[in-house]
């Protein structure tokens, strides 16, 4: 029998404040707990509370040594795959760019796969970080690696100052991450911020332009944005952001600082899109402004994430190998034709594949199982 | 209206003056009650009262506007949701909120993990909520009955010294009544204080004595749940004073 007159607990006003308490007085809670149901923690069938209950499959379908290997290997792959592309298929900025996606991807997923913030201006952060890396490299000399470590940093502080946006939730977080996206664009092509933008007249770092070091740098970013999913998807902090996406009110009551662990997916989820965007400004080399907070940027990015399957650590990266293997060959073949049938293709995907690869797999899996 | 606890025992919650308003509506005023180690408060009243404020107030979903809370003699008004249940205060909630697609395990490890302090395994947990082997079910695959277990588990996971539970009956068979009975009875036996919300009063008198009862956010009874259904302002309020 719900009471009427008490107003709905499901918008409460303090999950939103877990930063307004004094930290000084945090509580001991290290009591060792939950005790491990007897020696067969994790081995077999029944995961001991304590330590196995934050992976996310039940034990009982892997082996050990899989277990162990799993995350290595899904940097590993992706990485060596990248490795051995340009042998194949030499377009460099073709596949720079895929690996820029595949980050991007792993950025949105970060944000919306795990704690269920959809940001439509993702963008913004890309770009920032693509103008933050190449100012830095043209006013200060750094070299182009630190660049993208600079990169990330801006997009990082755009992250910090954007972070209000949190309070709010669903279609008004994404519309909002779009307008600041906006708002910054229309900041840095700004004519009269030239001097210290180059505003609308772009930026060229022809000086530093080295294709073979930028492949390396996205390679390690590929590397980066995998470790970081594969980390959320057995981590403490992983399990947080979880049940956050699920209900931030129980996360609470479970003693989730919904707050800091939000905060924290969403700068990493800057990061990686800053980082992004420096290793395609570097290797571009020369671009405008509307190159790099392009809305379409965004877009290819959640729907290669949610193609893929967000949640998972592989989703991102297949969904971005295949829908942009698919817009380059569609590209190359109809160039005509290529936004009319990829915009279709979408469309379809996400009629009749709405969970994406993962889904899928999931499904077969269970059929078999 | 304040009661000094049965067994004389130092309170481990105790609130006082507690009040909140939305817009308008005072929906609580001057609440002040307390419970000792291993008692069972009741807390009744109409739709409305302020049961579900009291218990979102004091579990930290809402800022009272006016008044105190002290557990264990440390004043913790205000205090974020996540520190109380660190702190040892925890809740159920009227509408039962698992992590939907998480496991049952993992809906305990959330709380196990971040403000872990009780001293029971999640299977010996989910046995006394009456949900053994369900681990590996998503939380979504539960029926209603089963996530309200699946909540109770989740709040004492967190080891609380103080569990505020939110209308555990509602919605439950005469035979699920008993064996929660029984249950809260066993979890209170080990120390842990509650605050029980009920609309069903033949279950609450399974759980304790001792009620409070609330009207328009104010208590106007506290005494034996036997007493309070011969008072007479208490009857008013429940018959609509007819």
């Amino acid at each position: 029998m719900p009471e009427q007159t008490d107003p709905d607990p499901a918008t409460p006003e303090a999950v939103d404040r877990g930063t307004s308490t004094p930290a000084a007085d945090v509580p001991a809670v290290d009591v060792p707990a939950v005790r491990p149901a007897g020696a067969a923690a994790g081995s077999e069938g029944t995961p001991a509370a304590g330590s196995k209950l934050g992976s996310q499959r039940s034990p009982r379908s892997r082996g050990t040594l899989l277990r162990w290997a799993s995350p290595f290997v899904a940097v590993a792959i992706p990485v060596a795959l990248f490795a051995v592309a340009p042998k194949l298929y030499p377009n460099l900025l073709f596949l720079v760019t895929m690996m820029v996606y595949v980050v991007l991807a792993q950025g949105v997923n970060v944000i919306y796969g795990f704690t269920g913030y959809l940001p439509f201006g993702y963008v913004g952060f890309f770009g920032v970080g693509a103008y933050a890396s190449s100012l830095a490299i043209l006013d200060t000399g750094v070299p182009a690696p630190v660049g993208v470590v600079v990169g990330a940093a801006g997009a990082v502080l755009l992250g910090l100052l954007l972070s209000p946006l949190l309070r709010l939730s669903g279609a008004y977080f994404a519309i909002a991450t779009l307008a600041a996206a906006l708002a910054v664009e229309s900041v840095i092509s700004n004519p009269s911020l030239a001097g210290i933008t180059k505003g609308p007249y772009g930026i060229d770092l022809g000086s530093v332009y080295n294709a073979r070091a930028d492949y390396v740098a996205g390679l390690v970013m590929v590397g980066l944005s995998m470790a970081v999913v594969v980390y959320l998807r057995r981590s403490r902090f992983g399990l947080a952001l979880r049940a956050i996406r699920n209900d931030p009110v129980s996360a609470a009551a479970a003693g989730v600082d919904v707050v800091k662990e939000r905060m924290l997916a969403w700068l990493i989820s800057s990061a990686l899109a800053g980082a992004a965007g420096a290793v395609f400004a570097w290797g571009v080399s020369v671009f405008y402004p509307t190159a790099v907070f392009g809305i379409s940027t965004s877009v290819f990015a959640i729907v290669f994430a949610l193609f893929g399957g967000v949640g998972t650590a592989w989703g991102p990266l297949v969904g971005t190998a295949v829908l942009f293997g698919l817009y380059q060959a569609i590209g190359v073949s109809d160039p005509q034709y290529a936004q009319g049938i990829y915009g279709l293709l979408i469309v379809a995907l996400v009629l009749f594949v709405p969970g994406g690869l993962a889904g899928v797999a999931r499904s077969i899996r269970r059929r078999r199982a | 209206m304040r009661e000094r606890t049965a067994e004389g025992l130092e309170p481990v919650l105790a609130v006082n003056d507690l009040s909140r308003s939305f817009g308008a509506l005072t929906a609580l005023d001057g609440v002040a009650l307390e419970v000792a180690p291993g008692q069972v408060l009741g807390l009744v009243g109409p739709n409305g009262s302020g049961k579900t404020t009291l218990i979102n107030v004091v579990s930290g979903l809402y800022k009272p506007d006016r008044g105190a809370v002290v557990l264990g003699g440390r004043q913790v008004t205000g205090w974020a949701p996540h520190r109380l249940a660190r702190m040892g205060l925890n809740r159920t909630f009227q509408i039962p909120r698992p992590f939907k697609d998480l496991t049952v395990l993992e809906n305990l490890a959330v709380a196990h993990r971040h403000a872990g302090g009780g001293v029971r395994t999640a299977q010996e947990l989910l046995a006394t909520v009456g949900i053994a082997g369900m681990e590996h079910r998503r939380a979504s695959e539960l029926n209603a009955s089963q996530q309200k277990r699946l909540d109770l588990a989740r709040a004492v996971t967190t080891g609380p010294k103080v569990l505020l539970v939110d209308e555990l009956g509602a919605g439950l068979g005469p035979g699920e009544l008993d064996e929660m009975a029984v249950m809260l009875t066993e979890l209170a036996s080990t120390g842990m204080a509650m605050i029980v919300v009920e609309h069903l009063l033949g279950f609450l008198a399974k759980l304790t004595e001792t009620v409070v009862v609330l009207n328009a956010g104010s208590p106007i009874f506290t005494g034996s749940l036997q007493a309070a259904t011969q008072d007479p302002e208490v009857v008013k309020v429940f018959l609509g004073g007819a």
